[in-house]
Order: structure tokens, then C-alpha cells, then sequence
């Protein structure tokens, strides 16, 4: 399908009728950060912002989240599947770095022997609607990581900024099922359609960290026994916020909670910058100090993930830079990487 | 689509104290519901993942052998909430479980091999699985000789007192067992697993090793059979680390790029010297 636009006055009406059939999730202002989350009017969307400071992987892989609930008091284990998802859903105004984030994550829910049910059902009853960046921030390096601003990997349509109106990048069949019988699309015509390119290139330009990702990869399958390790954790205080904060990491605790007779098993979010993730009954912790937390959780974005599923486990978004709270920042530790 | 993270459900039938200290018992678990056993296919060193609803879940190998009929066995050193809570349990009581999880010991490649068994200590549980697997009657042809070496700290800390009298008896099986600390009418042999191994002097032609027991064990005897002659690649370690979730997503239970939970927990040596040593 070719490019489509839409007028910005056009948006909000436009999700007004999204709502009346799906679930609709966007970016709203919330104290004073930006959060996704279920909107019921097209007006409530807020579409000139940077990015939400939690990334939105949330909406898949909540932070906490019921595996199943259970009656002690029946015979058995009295187990009960939470329902899944009742609605289809769409996530509007995703930055292109959280989309590609959710392809990363595809790859250890979904991408092996064992399926995660939870997250695949969100995945598949969710549509994708991207919203480019046309002012990236000063943290944000995703063009070293094979995304950019404008990049379509997870979304199934993009929306481009280019003043009074937006151009639409249609992506999926999905995409183009959700748009092709709404009369607010019209054709992009070449004017709108130069300005987008003004807009891409200006914003893609205006990037200017750089890693050389890929070389890090190489550097790092010598690297596990580097005294660089010995040092680089130093400042790290192990409050694990670049981990939650992160649109790629996947890791989460299982536990128990238990009230009267009725119990729940939930997930949540977990860290490898805590030193009890891997602490064992026994006493033993194969990851005793910071040291072993910080480089495997380098090794793993940069290294591991990448001989697993061939893609590093980042996508540049910036989050775990702008919200560290010692500036540890993961630009530089590549860098240094780089410069071993 | 099969959701990986419901329990099935099997009843403890005989909870057995197994050591002298009281702090490891046996668990034989019937499954509740018939259809859950014809789909539960495991092979000697798998594991699962054993709940107890309230409380929460922890990984142990599967210490019986699929040869035998019937449930699971289960042998378990109480350490932790979810131990302590199986501990507590009486029979009859309700257990959760999930798998089989992990890979197996390479049964393929014993086919006609001789097979040395290295244990020590609680870690036994599945080298038992193995040792019943290969001599069960219709497999033990399979198979060439069998030593099985298997040390505890005392006499009362070695598991499955019975059985190991039943394999003494067998001609088909040479075991030797050995405590750091004998006690009046101990038979057997005195002093570490390593230097039992020594002794034994065990052929590595045509051979596998199998080792599982506490880091200390396995650090000085990998030494033993390296000089012995063994090849990294015919050495088989059974590893352990923290779990959740078994199936390869939680991100804890990661050596290098490899989960335990999903790439092993069996690994050869060979493989191991890959990976960094961070476990």
C-alpha cells in the first residue's frame, strides 16, 4: 500500500472509533512523566512528547502479572487460568525504538520450544501504530543499534510528523486492514511525502551518538576474565532502574502471595543488578558482587543475545542513560569496551 | 499452545527419611490424573519443577528412572522455603509439578560404552535415574560395564541405603562406595571421592564419566580423570543454579550464553570450557 496521511485534527476522532472496538492504549501525561495507558477518548492522547519513562513492554510483559490463582481450601491444587486478554488492542504512539524492542522480546517469549501463553496472546491481539521521532534526545543512540527514528521493524503502521498533518507508513496487512476503509486517510500526494523525507533526514541527522555496536560483540567473546570489569561497576549502586526501565529486559520472579485460602502465582519484574537474583539456597551466588552483575548484564545485551538470536538485546532508547543515577552510562561503557 | 507454567497435580504416597541428619527425605508422587502420567516422558536427568501452592516452587532432579512404573521419585534436601515446606508435608499431601524440564544424560552415545558414575553427597538423585536406566533387564545390554563410585561425608548421609546393597550384589556393576568419616561395621572405603577414583583406576577407553556433587568434589576430580586419560568431550557434569521459570525465560540461570534450565543441566566438559566459569 502507498503512503497515507492523515490531518492532526483528524487523530483524535480517528481513535474515538478505535475505542469503540479495541482496547486502546496511548501516550497520556501522568504527575510529571509520560505513561502508555488505556485511553477512552481520542483526545486524551498525548502526541507531542519525547518518550514514556517506562518503556511500554509493560502492556506484554506487565511488571507484575498472575500466572494462574489457586483455592488451598479445594482438593487438588484448585488451579485457575487467569482469562486472557478479551479485547484486540492497539498501542498508539509507540516510539519506533519500544516497537523494535517488542521484536526483540518476541525472540525469548516466543521464539523457542516453550511459548510464553501470556505474552503471545497480548502480542497477537495487539496493532502496532509507531509515532517518529522528530526530535530525538540527547541520549537516544537507536541508529547504532539497526533502528533509527523512523524504523517500521514491530510496528504495523508509522506516523510521521510533518506539521498540520501525518504521513502514514503502512507496514502489515494488519496495518492496512485497520486504515484502508477510513476516509480520514487520503494518499499521501509527493508534496507531504517530500516534507516527511526533510523531516527523516533532519532528525536522522541529528543523532549524534554513535557505538559501533557490532564491533563490540567481537570484543566481548575475549572479555569475561578483563580486569575492565574490575573497575567499570564501581559507581553502580545496583538499584537495577536501567533493567526495569529497559524495553528489552525480560528478566522476572516467580512468588506465591497468600491471602486466607486463596493464592495467586505472579511474576514480576526482576534484575540481574540484584545480588539476590541469583543467590541460591544453599548459600552459593555464582554473581556475588557488582562485578558480576554489571558485566552480565553488558555480556548479555552485547554478547549472549547476540549468539542466541543474532541481534544485540538494545535499542538505543536512552532510558537506562537519562534515569541512572550515578550517570553509568552505557554509551561510554561501550566505548571503553571498544577501546580495550 | 501449551502453557508452561501450570502445575500438574500428584500426591505424595511414601515420604521417606533418607539420611541420618533427617534433612533429605524421597518423595514417591502418584500423578492425580491418569492422562498427566501417559504425558509426562522423561529420560535419567531431567528435572522439574516441584510446588507447593502458597509457598512457591524450586527445581530437583528426577531421581527415579522411566523404566519403573508408576509416578516420580524425588529426593530432597530441605534448605530453602520450598524445601522446608515439602519437608513438612505428610503423605497424602498435594504437589505441584512442571516438566520434565532440561536435557538428558546422552544415552545415544553410552550405547556400548562403559560407563563410570561419579557421585557425592545429595547430588545423587539423578545418577540413580541413570544407574536404574541402564541396568534395567531389556536395557542393560545396551550397554558395556558399569562403575559407579559414590562417597558421602558418613555412612548415614549415603541416599537409598537398599538399593545400593541390591547393586553390591550384582555382577554386572562395580560399586564402590566411600565416607570421609567411617563408622563401626563400615565396609567400604575411607576418604574423598578423587582419591577413590584413583584408586579404582577406571579404564577411559570406551569410556564415559559422569560426575555430579558439591563444587568441591567436582573441582578435584576433573584433575583425576583428565590424567586418567578421559577427553572433555566423554566427561559429563549435571549443573545447578538458581531457577524460576525452567524454560528459558526468567534470565537467572545463564552460564555464558547457555541457560541450565533449557541448554542442560547436563553439559560435557568439552562444552563447559566454552563458557566462562560463573557458576
Amino acid at each position: 500500500m502507498k503512503e497515507m496521511k492523515i490531518a492532526k485534527n483528524e487523530v483524535a476522532s480517528f481513535l474515538d472509533t478505535l475505542i469503540r472496538e479495541y482496547k486502546v492504549f496511548a501516550p497520556v501525561k501522568r504527575d510529571s512523566s509520560v505513561v502508555f495507558q488505556e485511553i477512552h477518548s481520542g483526545s486524551e492522547a498525548l502526541l507531542d512528547y519525547t518518550n514514556s519513562k517506562k518503556p511500554p513492554k509493560e502492556l506484554f510483559s506487565p511488571q507484575t502479572e498472575r500466572l494462574f490463582s489457586y483455592d488451598l481450601s479445594q482438593e487438588g491444587l484448585g488451579i485457575e487460568e487467569p482469562p486472557l486478554a478479551e479485547k484486540q488492542r492497539i498501542i498508539f504512539g509507540i516510539r519506533p525504538c519500544d516497537a523494535r524492542g517488542l521484536v526483540l522480546l518476541d525472540n525469548v517469549f516466543s521464539g523457542g520450544v516453550y511459548k510464553d501463553v501470556y505474552y503471545i496472546d497480548k502480542r497477537k491481539k495487539t496493532l502496532v501504530i509507531a509515532l517518529g521521532c522528530n526530535r530525538p534526545s540527547s541520549t537516544c543512540f537507536c541508529t547504532s543499534l539497526g533502528g533509527g527514528p523512523f524504523s517500521q521493524e514491530g510496528s504495523d503502521l508509522l506516523l510521521i510528523d510533518i506539521g498540520q498533518e501525518y504521513v502514514v507508513q503502512v507496514i502489515t496487512d494488519k496495518g492496512e486492514e485497520l486504515i484502508k476503509k477510513r476516509n480520514e486517510f487520503k494518499e499521501a500526494e509527493e508534496q507531504s511525502l517530500s516534507s516527511m523525507r526533510k523531516v527523516t533526514d533532519t532528525a536522522e541527522a541529528s543523532i549524534k551518538s554513535k557505538v559501533e555496536v557490532g564491533k563490540v560483540k567481537e570484543k566481548l567473546d575475549g572479555m569475561f576474565d578483563d580486569p575492565f570489569w574490575d573497575l567499570v561497576h564501581e559507581k553502580c549502586l545496583g538499584c537495577a532502574v536501567c533493567t526495569y526501565l529497559c524495553p528489552t529486559c525480560h528478566c522476572f520472579d516467580i512468588v506465591d502471595e497468600v491471602i486466607d485460602q486463596r493464592g495467586e502465582r505472579i511474576r514480576t519484574w526482576d534484575s540481574c543488578a540484584f545480588p539476590i537474583f541469583t543467590l541460591e539456597a544453599s548459600g552459593v551466588n555464582p554473581r556475588p558482587s557488582a562485578k558480576e552483575r554489571v558485566r552480565q548484564r553488558i555480556m548479555h545485551k552485547f554478547k549472549y543475545f547476540v549468539d542466541n538470536y543474532g541481534v544485540a538485546a538494545c535499542v538505543g532508547c536512552g532510558r537506562c542513560i537519562k534515569e541512572c543515577p550515578v550517570n553509568l552510562d552505557i554509551r561510554a561503557v561501550l566505548d571503553s569496551i571498544l577501546n580495550r | 499452545m501449551k502453557n508452561p507454567y501450570l502445575p500438574l497435580a500428584m500426591r505424595a504416597d511414601k515420604i521417606v527419611i533418607e539420611t541420618e541428619d533427617n534433612n533429605i527425605k524421597t518423595f514417591s508422587l502418584t500423578f492425580l490424573n491418569k492422562e498427566d502420567e501417559t504425558g509426562f516422558n522423561y529420560l535419567p536427568g531431567q528435572f522439574a519443577q516441584l510446588s507447593i501452592l502458597g509457598k512457591g516452587e524450586a527445581p530437583f532432579g528426577i531421581a527415579s528412572s522411566p523404566t519403573q512404573s508408576g509416578g516420580l521419585e524425588f529426593t530432597v534436601n530441605k534448605a530453602g522455603v520450598v524445601t522446608t515446606a515439602l519437608h513438612n508435608l505428610e503423605e497424602g499431601g498435594i504437589i505441584g509439578i512442571r516438566g520434565p524440564l532440561g536435557n538428558c544424560f546422552p544415552l545415544e552415545a553410552f550405547e556400548g560404552k562403559n560407563i563410570v558414575i561419579i557421585g557425592g553427597g545429595f547430588a545423587f538423585t539423578t545418577l540413580r535415574s541413570l544407574i536404574n536406566y541402564i541396568l534395567y533387564e531389556k536395557n542393560r545390554s545396551r550397554f558395556g560395564k558399569v562403575i559407579v563410585i559414590y562417597g558421602a561425608r558418613s555412612p548415614g548421609l549415603l541416599l537409598y541405603k537398599n538399593e545400593l546393597e541390591e547393586w553390591e550384589g550384582r555382577p554386572d556393576l562395580g560399586l564402590y562406595l566411600t565416607v570421609d568419616k567411617a563408622d563401626e561395621g563400615w565396609q567400604g572405603k575411607v576418604g574423598v571421592v578423587p582419591n577413590i577414583i584413583k584408586e579404582v583406576n577406571p579404564s577411559p577407553e570406551n569410556t564415559y564419566a559422569v560426575a555430579c556433587g558439591p563444587p568441591i568434589m567436582i573441582k578435584f576430580t576433573l584433575p583425576v580423570l583428565r590424567d586418567l586419560g578421559f577427553l572433555p568431550e566423554r566427561i559429563l557434569l549435571s549443573l545447578e543454579m538458581r531457577m524460576k521459570c525452567g524454560v528459558g525465560m526468567c534470565g537467572r540461570c545463564n552460564i555464558g550464553n547457555k541457560y541450565v534450565c533449557k541448554d542442560g543441566p547436563i553439559f560435557t566438559l568439552a562444552q563447559l570450557s566454552e563458557l566462562p566459569s560463573e557458576y
